[in-house]
């Protein structure tokens, strides 16, 4: 069996800056397992602009944001397998995978970085009542089709859910000359960035409906067309505000899912809220020298944010690596207060010393808010906000001096008021 | 006159408030939290560009298509034209990132460019 210092599972954003960083830290041997043919992850059909302008302040396509690290990585000695399908992690960190050339791979790996991003959910989680024909499809489904394919799926359009996939689509789907009739979303914000519902919906007046979803899906072979309905606050369906929209493609934009089967079969503690590991302010889960970051830690709007946090995860993975842990960590849990859906990382060590960026979303849209971080009831820490909306990720740093003031039982809470 | 818009320089999406004169020039700008919301503004006023983005047909790739952008910001009116030359257009691979795939698209000077790389299909 192979012994190397850092396993990297998955090769998309996350995985890779994950690697890059460990290398410049100093680890001597990282592998990168992918389950694709290339590097790049999701980024490969991400055409569109909008990526790096935080990271590399200036803005590029997906798969231009993916190149810049897959060079790196092809110009350092990280060691990539492609086409590597990951099967489990054991006790002992020792990950088990398989591919066509080595057959089954085991390798116990000092530190493991988990990466592996999420996935779509899917009609199936919907209940959507109606036929089953063909035309009914995920919007990154679509975005791949289309994208790497080259293979248009329909004419006329409807999407449901606002979240940006489906809003990069609305514009793709329209530039190559199909009819996107509506956006439909259930909840009366959308969960998409503003930047995009200006660029890919208002600039081609497509309407955007909230508190509306699809009751019904029509059609015998392919998809004749779906019902809306507009939705009360608690989602039930209003009688008599159905309408039958005609349309050949129905994508669904509604939620993404941290791809998390590993981690859990691992033993690994999970967040109901985010769906991934809970992890520390060194993006350690509830393994000893396993890592997360990226996508399948929480769902990300923007990569940029994703890389950076990546480089957090590899820093905490070579500390470990090369021996250099904290010393004495005491953990407390950050608590979501009024308006804080949650929070990222789960733990932090009041030890530390460091500054420390606290990542969190908010559960309602709120205008002129201030962001409240505050130690046994006390506020230690304000900051104002225009906007703050759940579909846009926020962080405050929690500091070195505040961090001084907090003790093992003390309760940071951090909580929105409007 | 006063027209709103989304200021879209950075993922914040101030909320801006555009005073234009009569010669449809801007006289103030309120919303924006940086210098960009103001240029955003004139340039949205005066001639709104977009990032154009979209796939071109590849002779001989990996794949069949192959990701482009505008090198330049582009006229937001004349997107969809560009997109009638855009779907006539095919390239060979392989191709690198930064590769012309459409020079000077519609005499407006900005070049339609590569941005991801194909080998090419090994023979």
């Amino acid at each position: 069996m192979e012994k190397i210092d850092l396993v990297v599972i998955g090769g998309g954003p996350a995985g890779m800056a994950a690697a890059l960083k460990a290398k410049e830290r100093g680890v001597k041997s990282v592998t990168i397992l992918e389950r694709a043919g290339t590097l790049g992850g999701i980024l490969e059909q991400c055409i569109h602009a909008g990526f790096g302008l935080h990271y590399f302040k200036e803005e590029l396509t997906g798969p231009e944001y993916a190149a810049r690290f897959a060079a790196l990585i092809e110009n350092s000695d990280i060691e990539v397998k492609l086409d590597t399908m990951v099967l489990g992690i054991s006790w002992d960190n020792t990950v088990t995978a398989a591919n066509k050339e080595d057959g089954i791979l085991e390798i116990k790996a000092k530190a493991i970085v988990l990466a592996m991003g999420c996935r779509e959910r899917p009609r199936g989680a919907l209940s959507i009542a109606g036929t089953r024909p063909t035309g009914v499809m995920t919007a990154g489904q679509a975005q791949e089709y289309i994208n790497l394919e080259g293979y248009m799926v329909g004419k006329t359009v409807v999407i449901l859910g606002s979240g940006d996939i489906g809003l990069i689509m609305a514009r793709r789907m329209t530039l190559e000359g199909a009819k996107v009739k509506m956006v439909c979303e259930l909840m009366p914000y959308s969960g998409g960035l503003t930047r995009n519902i200006v660029q890919c919906l208002d600039d081609f007046d497509i309407p955007l409906r909230f508190n509306c979803t699809v009751v019904e899906v029509h059609g015998k072979e392919r998809l004749s067309g779906v019902t809306v309905q507009y939705v009360d606050e608690n989602f039930t369906p209003i009688a008599g505000t159905e309408e039958y929209i005609e349309c050949d493609t129905l994508l669904l934009s509604v939620g993404l899912i941290p791809e998390n089967e590993l981690s859990k079969q691992a033993g690994i503690e999970l967040d109901k809220v985010t769906g991934g590991p809970v992890v520390n302010e060194i993006r350690q889960t509830s393994r000893e020298g396993i890592f997360a970051c990226g996508n399948v830690l929480q769902v990300h709007d923007l990569v940029d944010y994703v890389t950076e946090e990546s480089n957090i995860a590899a820093d905490g993975a070579a500390d470990f690596i090369l021996g250099r842990q904290a010393v004495n960590p005491e953990y407390i849990e950050p608590l979501c207060g009024e308006g804080v859906r949650y929070i990222v990382p789960q733990r932090v060590n009041i030890n530390s010393g460091k500054d420390i960026k606290l990542y969190f979303r908010a559960s309602n849209v709120f205008d002129n808010a201030s962001i409240v971080m505050s130690v046994d009831d006390k506020e230690v820490y304000k900051k104002r906000k225009v906007k703050v909306t759940p579909g846009e990720m926020e962080n405050v740093t929690l500091s070195a001096d505040i961090g001084k003031q907090i003790k093992k039982d003390s309760k940071l809470t951090l909580s929105i008021r409007a | 006159m006063v027209k709103k818009m989304t200021c879209v320089a950075c993922p914040i999406g101030c909320q801006l408030e555009v005073v234009l004169d009569d010669e449809n020039t801007v006289v103030s700008v309120a919303g924006n939290s940086c210098k960009r919301g103001i240029t955003y503004a004139e340039s949205e006023v005066t001639n709104p560009t977009r990032s154009l983005t979209s796939t071109v047909k590849l002779i001989g790739g990996i794949r069949p298509v192959v990701s482009v952008k505008s090198a330049l910001p582009f006229p937001k009116n004349m997107m969809l034209d560009a997109m009638k030359i855009i779907n006539e257009t095919e390239i060979k691979a392989p191709v690198s990132i930064g590769d012309k795939a459409i020079k000077n698209i519609l005499d407006t000077g900005i070049d339609i460019i590569v941005t991801s790389r194909d080998k090419g299909k090994q023979q």
